[in-house]
């Protein structure tokens, strides 16, 4: 909620923390509030202030797409993926959701003394398979190393250069209209769910993946198919929510959800149930969310079933001109409601 | 999904908000008495479908929410001292003491650390001998058993590194509490499924007879919560006042009698402050003489602490169902979901952080419901 929306008048100072506390990194209302506070005054910029997830720069006179990401999962194996695998294709989708196509990578390692060689080798050796799979090449890299304890086995940061097709759509996270439909590519929350589930303290049994993937197939396939695509992103920390507000605020449009049409996996489901976890907050790593005009809808959403990242796409909300910046969903039983940002990390509840 | 997607039948829903809106001739208002009943009911939205003139109001049964601030002090006091392992439930992490949550306190350094079970603090205590493990004990009747557990555990393998600090609830005197209380406006309740698990229904059977008061025993599904304010609107009507399970899949009348006997074995019950709403005679649970040196309020010095409620939290009138956070003038403004000040808007089982996720878009007058007309809802 803005700051002007106050309910009369209140003689107690709202408070905020003066530290960096974990929920900074939620990608939730405290990771908003870190770039409005502190790194959009300092740089400003239309780019930088645009807020996509990839910045579109010109050089002599060629347009391209530029992004970076840093990756801190832990632990940095897990089911269906490693920290290395998510360090190419969070890069690699962080360009493709903007229509470009991703090229060149480079690679930073922050690593702890005492990483055993053998699973840097192992984490090498994925990031080699991953960028083949996505087709970009890896031509930079730096190393540091720091004492044990003052990082966690690994950090790695990529930074991606992707070049635009000769008719880029005009996608932007700003481009949404009342009326648009909301599609997904699959299903929610696998990714978050996958790594709960190998979290120290906390492991339970389950055949869940991740489902990391590089994503640049599936946009390509969906641009070539639907020419009214407006918006995409790919909802990983804070999940579809999170996504879902960012194009609420930056389009100035509110979004309705229908909670029966969203897809989740049944083990997603039981997990977050018994931890207290709502699937629309949980990350993905291999997913689509894109809006697109209501004629191009069902064409777009053909095209997504059509490849093998997107059997399981279904159309879930309708972006609509009542209450700007507000997302909303009708319940499985009917009742209406409305789905709040991300307030700090989601924590589990206790009963 | 089995045990879920049955109790959330959209076409059921509708049938059962149907015949309360049958039923139902006379404005009735009715509580809830968990977190997770209030949780469920803005997560479905199920306030929205139910006639004009049934009003559910919130009530105490948010844990987190009535833990009193003392209590939070005292965890924020133990949690910066040396050599100290602070273990707690999520929830309890963001909840504003008067110098601070415990998640500043980890980000200023201090060793504090979200369990999902008890045992698991008992476990971090086992491996780090040469440190102080603490577990934040708190919650009603449904955490008592594994807490109790836990120190059973404890005591048993002789982990003198292991203590709680212990601030247990119990609900029959929070519903005495409510309706004995100036100005009371429920008139049924829908009672608490999984503390009734565990403790049975006999506490209650006398409470409806003295106070005249049908308590449905409710789960925590939509489909449960319409079918509890169907029973309980059915009971009004008729003028019949009677403990009556609708959890029937989870509740039975003796409870969970080995959960009883642990809990009872470690633990005696107590006057207990909730926060906002003061002291309830015999309304917690303490430590009994045997597990003292168990006892995290014994062994840290942290009597001499003195707090400060912010003025403008009204969360214990809001807890006592009297007030709807709306009636705040810190709602939604000062008091937010990211900095919250007081409990009902930190855990998302309080009724003012429930409030905020679901009407900020709505009118700050919010939904007033109507009496019913001429004996029928509009």
């Amino acid at each position: 909620m803005s700051a002007d929306t106050v309910f009369g008048a209140c003689p107690v100072p709202a408070r905020g923390y003066d530290r960096v506390v974990m929920g900074h990194g939620s990608g939730g209302r405290l990771s908003a509030d870190l770039l409005q506070q502190v790194f959009l005054p300092a740089f400003e910029g239309q780019v930088l202030a645009a807020l996509e997830d990839q910045a579109t720069v010109e050089l002599s006179g060629t347009r391209m797409a530029l992004t970076t990401d840093s990756f801190v999962v832990r632990p940095i194996f897990f089911p269906g993926g490693d920290i290395g695998t998510l360090a190419v294709n969070g890069t690699v989708n962080d360009l493709a959701v903007g229509g470009a196509v991703p090229r060149f990578l480079s690679a930073a390692f922050i690593l702890e003394e005492g990483l055993p060689l053998e699973d840097l080798e192992r984490v090498a050796r994925s990031m080699r398979r991953a960028c083949d799979a996505a087709g970009v090449v890896l031509v930079t890299g730096d190393t540091k190393v720091v004492d044990r304890g003052k990082a966690d086995q690994l950090f790695i940061t990529t930074t991606g250069v992707g070049a635009y097709p000769p008719f880029r759509p005009p996608v932007s996270i700003a481009a949404a209209r009342a009326g648009d439909r909301v599609l997904v590519s699959g299903t929610l929350g696998d990714h978050g769910v996958a790594i709960l589930s190998v979290r120290e303290g906390l492991e339970f049994e389950t055949t869940l993946e991740s489902d990391t993937a590089p994503l640049t197939g599936l946009v390509q396939a969906l641009l070539e198919a639907a020419s009214g695509v407006r918006a995409m992103r790919d909802p990983t920390r804070g999940g579809l929510s999170s996504s879902l507000h960012e194009l609420a605020a930056a389009s100035h449009v509110g979004v309705h959800l229908e909670e029966a049409s969203i897809p989740v996996r049944r083990e997603v489901r039981a997990a977050c149930e018994i931890l207290g976890l709502d699937p629309l907050y949980v990350a993905n790593e291999g997913k689509l969310m894109a809006v697109l005009a209501p004629e191009q809808a069902e064409a777009g959403l053909a095209a997504l079933r059509r490849h093998p990242l997107g059997t399981n796409a279904a159309i879930v909300g309708t972006v609509v001109a009542e209450h700007p910046g507000v997302v909303t969903m009708r319940s499985v039983v009917g009742g209406e409601r409305v789905v709040p940002m991300l307030a700090g990390e989601q924590l589990p509840r206790i009963c | 999904m089995k045990f879920v997607d049955e109790y959330r039948d959209g076409g059921a829903a509708h049938g059962l908000a149907e015949a309360i809106d049958r039923e139902a001739t006379r404005p009735w208002v009715i509580m809830e008495v968990c977190g997770g009943q209030t949780h469920s009911i803005v997560r479905h939205g199920i306030d929205e479908m139910l006639p004009l003139g049934v009003e559910l109001v919130h009530g105490p049964g948010c844990p987190v929410c009535v833990t009193p601030l003392e209590m939070i002090d005292k965890a924020h006091a133990i949690a910066g001292q040396r050599g100290v392992v602070f273990c707690s439930f999520g929830d309890m992490l963001r909840v504003p003491g008067s110098h601070g949550d415990l998640l500043g306190r980890k980000a200023e350094g201090c060793d504090v650390r979200v369990v999902y079970s008890p045992l698991d603090a008992v476990d971090i205590a086992a491996k780090n001998p040469d440190r102080r493990v603490v577990f934040f004990a708190i919650g009603f009747e449904t955490t008592a058993p594994a807490n109790a557990m836990a120190l059973r555990v404890a005591r048993q393998r002789g982990l003198r590194n292991f203590s709680a600090l212990v601030s247990h609830v119990l609900v029959p005197p929070a519903i005495e509490a409510i309706l004995n209380g100036e100005g009371n406006r429920v008139q049924a309740f829908l009672g608490p499924g999984h503390v009734c698990a565990i403790m049975g229904t006999g506490e209650y059977e006398p409470i409806a007879r003295r106070h005249r008061v049908p308590i449905v025993v409710t789960g925590f599904e939509p489909i449960d919560i319409l079918q509890g304010v169907l029973l309980a609107v059915r009971q009004l009507e008729r003028g019949d006042a009677t403990v009556h399970v609708q959890y029937g899949r989870a509740v039975r009348a003796p409870g969970n009698l080995p959960a009883q006997r642990v809990i009872s074995e470690v633990f005696e019950v107590c006057d207990r402050a909730w926060r906002g709403v003061g002291v309830i005679p015999a309304s917690g649970l303490r430590l009994r003489d045997e597990y003292r040196e168990h006892d995290a309020a014994e062994i840290f010095d942290v009597a001499s602490l003195t707090v400060h409620e912010p003025e403008a939290c009204i969360s214990g009138e809001i807890l006592m169902g009297k007030k709807r956070p709306r009636d705040c003038s810190a709602f939604g403004g000062a008091c937010t979901p990211v900095s919250p000040l007081g409990a009902t808007m930190v855990s998302s089982e309080g009724a003012c952080a429930a409030y905020f996720a679901y009407g900020r878009h709505l009118p700050a007058t919010d939904r007033r419901r109507l009496p019913i007309a001429d004996g029928r809802s509009p």
